[in-house]
């Protein structure tokens, strides 16, 4: 195995492009200070959104967690908690993404094994038992029964008498990277915008401080995406989410800062940092110069970084700690607002306690010891990332263009382009692994003849008996005519063109279950189908 | 008398949408010369083992991510002896514990491949292992 690389050999960054091996002043002669990067704080907010960087505020250290039973979950929030967590992320099961109740026959064997399962209002009260809703704030990763999950947390919220205008979180609630990327989707594109924008409208008039929206590209890259894919791809569903809103009839500046991202923090160091610092140029031009939006809020991209989970390798998974710490620190150095660090035995299984304390201690390290959050935006001038920022945004402005002229992201996908454009890089990707023009330590280069025995946290079916149980008893303890008529209301919503958020609220407060009100939609809607291609 | 091409049903069960383990392997075992069905997300083991049938399947590629490796396998098992398919090689990529690997052998899952399995690696153990029923050649 030759170490190092080979003279005259083509070097490309992880995303297969060219790269020189030296870059000048000439490469960023172009950038001009007040135009293109501002101070921090300053517009365009190339350099960041917070004038004194990390000084006045770290980032939120958010660790996703959720396996099995709400009480299961809830155990390792109070850990995450007492480790010095600064916010909670809720993962929820397949089953309650998906909108199925625990007895569907394609939830077999499925619930709790990625995420907690919630079914009803009951599992969110056990989620959130002893947790004052008022003083933490929540992400959950939820899309398509978005509404619905979120209608639980605010019942919630409300029996702890804290007030919804003062609580503060994220639903994910992103279904256009569901459609191009991760595939959980329920209902077809144009009613799934719909029922986002009603969060939005909703959210505007009674939970000011919410994050109605995490546009993500996470999982577009961990598709297979290159950087400049994640960026394009995430920014142009940015921009198709705010034009259903002013065409429903919303003001900008009213929803548009309550608007959130979510990246990926992938292996190349420079090009993933370039690349948040390029999504900020692009957010705040496309706000001000193509929507007019008046307000900074509206101008400021504000963002959520996850370590890049597809670079975990089961081969030697020690490894995987210095891959995340290094992908954590572009994320930094980057800027990012919130950070989750992958644990190391994620190829395997679920992390452990023991494992998920060391990705949170990874990111305290560095926020710590490292120096690195002291000065705002540190790279800021360096002639390679100024030239990478410029690359990143000129090709990601490409692609905004060429799906502008299909018609905006959802005729795209319609057309199946994003998913193409991702398969084809995923293959690539796989093929220069596969000849060895990509390495990756431990799978095809210094591979170890004996793997570490890992001890992993196995979800047995327990958890499936004892929600199937749960869930009859809730069934019969609650009144039924009640949630008939809720979730009858919910249809009728759904065949007109009002309010969404309100009937689904009514549903929650009867007890409904997840299944029984994506269902209703359902009914009204149908189902989503994927050309199936590869 | 030459062989016939190999026949891979490629399937996603369960609940995930992960598909790119599935769509990469797909292609790779397309451009090794194996003819590939792909038959995309959510199937049940019900509507792999028809599509097995249908399709005169040699192979039946699976893509597991969620945890619910046990249950559709233990179902599609059943479903492929039921239907006189024992000798159908099923092969299985995923998120697999190192405990279940054993019981799923057991079970005749003949090749199990974890993340980062070089597609080589799974063409070869296709190639090695698939039946070579020359009264079946088209």
């Amino acid at each position: 195995m030759k170490s190092g690389v080979a003279p005259g050999r083509d070097v490309t960054s992880v995303s297969d492009r060219d790269l020189e091996p030296l870059f000048t002043p000439a490469d960023a002669a172009a950038v001009d200070y007040a135009r293109d990067l501002g101070d921090p704080g300053r517009y365009p907010y190339t350099r960041g959104i917070h004038a004194t960087g990390y000084r006045g505020k770290l980032w939120t250290m958010r660790q996703f967690a959720g396996f099995g039973s709400a009480a299961d979950t809830n155990q390792r929030y109070r850990e995450l908690l007492a480790a010095g967590g600064t916010g909670l992320s809720v993962a929820f099961d397949l089953p309650t993404l998906m909108g199925r109740d625990p007895d569907h026959p394609l939830a077999l064997g499925e619930v709790g094994k990625c995420g907690v399962s919630v079914m009803t209002l009951a599992d969110m009260e056990a989620l959130f038992d002893g947790i004052d809703l008022g003083a933490v704030t929540t992400s959950m990763t939820i899309n398509s029964p978005a509404p619905m999950l979120f209608a639980m947390y605010l019942v919630v919220a409300e029996q702890q008498g804290a007030s919804w205008s003062q609580l503060s979180g994220t639903i994910q609630n992103d279904i256009l990277k569901e459609f191009i990327a991760q595939k959980e989707y329920i209902y077809p594109p144009r009613p799934s915008m719909r029922l986002i924008v009603d969060t939005f409208r909703f959210c505007a008039e009674r939970v000011p401080r919410w994050n109605t929206i995490s546009v993500s590209g996470y999982h577009i890259r961990e598709a297979g995406a290159t950087a400049a894919q994640e960026l394009a791809f995430t920014l142009r569903d940015g921009i198709e989410y705010v034009q259903w809103g002013v065409d429903a009839g919303l003001d900008v500046d009213a929803f548009v800062p309550r608007m959130s991202f979510f990246f990926n923090a992938h292996n190349d160091f420079f090009e993933e940092i370039a690349k948040y610092r390029a999504a900020r140029r692009i957010w705040a031009r496309v706000m001000r110069e193509r929507f007019g939006a008046q307000s900074e809020k509206s101008w400021q991209l504000r963002f959520h970084t996850q370590t890049a989970g597809v670079t975990l390798t089961a081969q030697q998974p020690y490894n995987n700690v210095v891959r995340t710490a290094l992908q954590a620190l572009a994320g930094v150095l980057g800027g990012t607002n919130s950070l989750h660090t992958n644990s190391l035995d994620e190829a395997l299984a679920l992390p452990t306690t023991e494992t998920a304390t060391l990705a949170l201690r990874t990111q305290q390290i560095i926020a710590h010891e490292s120096g690195v959050a002291n000065v705002a935006d540190p790279l800021g001038g360096s002639w390679y990332v100024e030239a990478l920022t410029n690359r990143l945004e000129a090709e990601a402005l490409a692609y905004v263009d060429r799906i502008d002229r299909m018609g905006g992201m959802v005729a795209a996908i319609e057309q199946g382009y994003p998913q193409r454009e991702i398969a084809e890089s995923a293959y690539r990707y796989q093929q220069a692994v596969e000849e060895g023009r990509t390495v990756v330590v431990g799978v095809n280069a210094h591979v170890a003849d004996q793997e570490p025995k890992m001890p992993i946290l196995y979800i047995d079916d327990t958890v499936g008996e004892w929600q199937l149980s749960r869930l009859a008893a809730v069934r019969a303890s609650r009144d039924g005519t009640r949630v008939a008529a809720s979730l009858e209301a919910m249809r009728q919503a759904a065949r007109g063109d009002g309010p969404l958020m309100e009937p689904i609220l009514e549903a929650v407060r009867a007890y409904a279950t997840v299944g029984e009100m994506c269902d209703a939609l359902r009914d009204v809607w149908g189902e989503y189908v994927e050309r199936t291609e590869f | 008398m030459s062989e016939r091409t190999i026949r891979v049903v490629i399937a996603k069960p369960g609940l995930d949408g992960h598909d790119r383990g599935a769509k990469v392997i797909a292609r790779a075992l397309r451009d090794a010369g194996m003819e590939v069905i792909y038959m995309g997300l959510r199937q049940t083991p019900e509507q792999i083992a028809s599509a097995a049938a249908q399709e005169d399947a040699d192979v039946i590629g699976l893509s597991i991510l969620s945890g619910a490796h046990w249950h559709v396998c233990a179902r599609l098992m059943e479903l492929l002896r039921a239907r006189g398919l024992d000798d159908v090689l099923v092969v299985l990529g995923g998120i697999i514990p190192d405990q279940d690997r054993a019981r799923l052998r057991e079970l005749g899952v003949a090749g199990i491949f974890l993340p980062g399995t070089p597609m080589q690696d799974i063409i070869a153990f296709i190639t090695a292992h698939v039946r070579r029923d020359t009264a079946r050649e088209a």
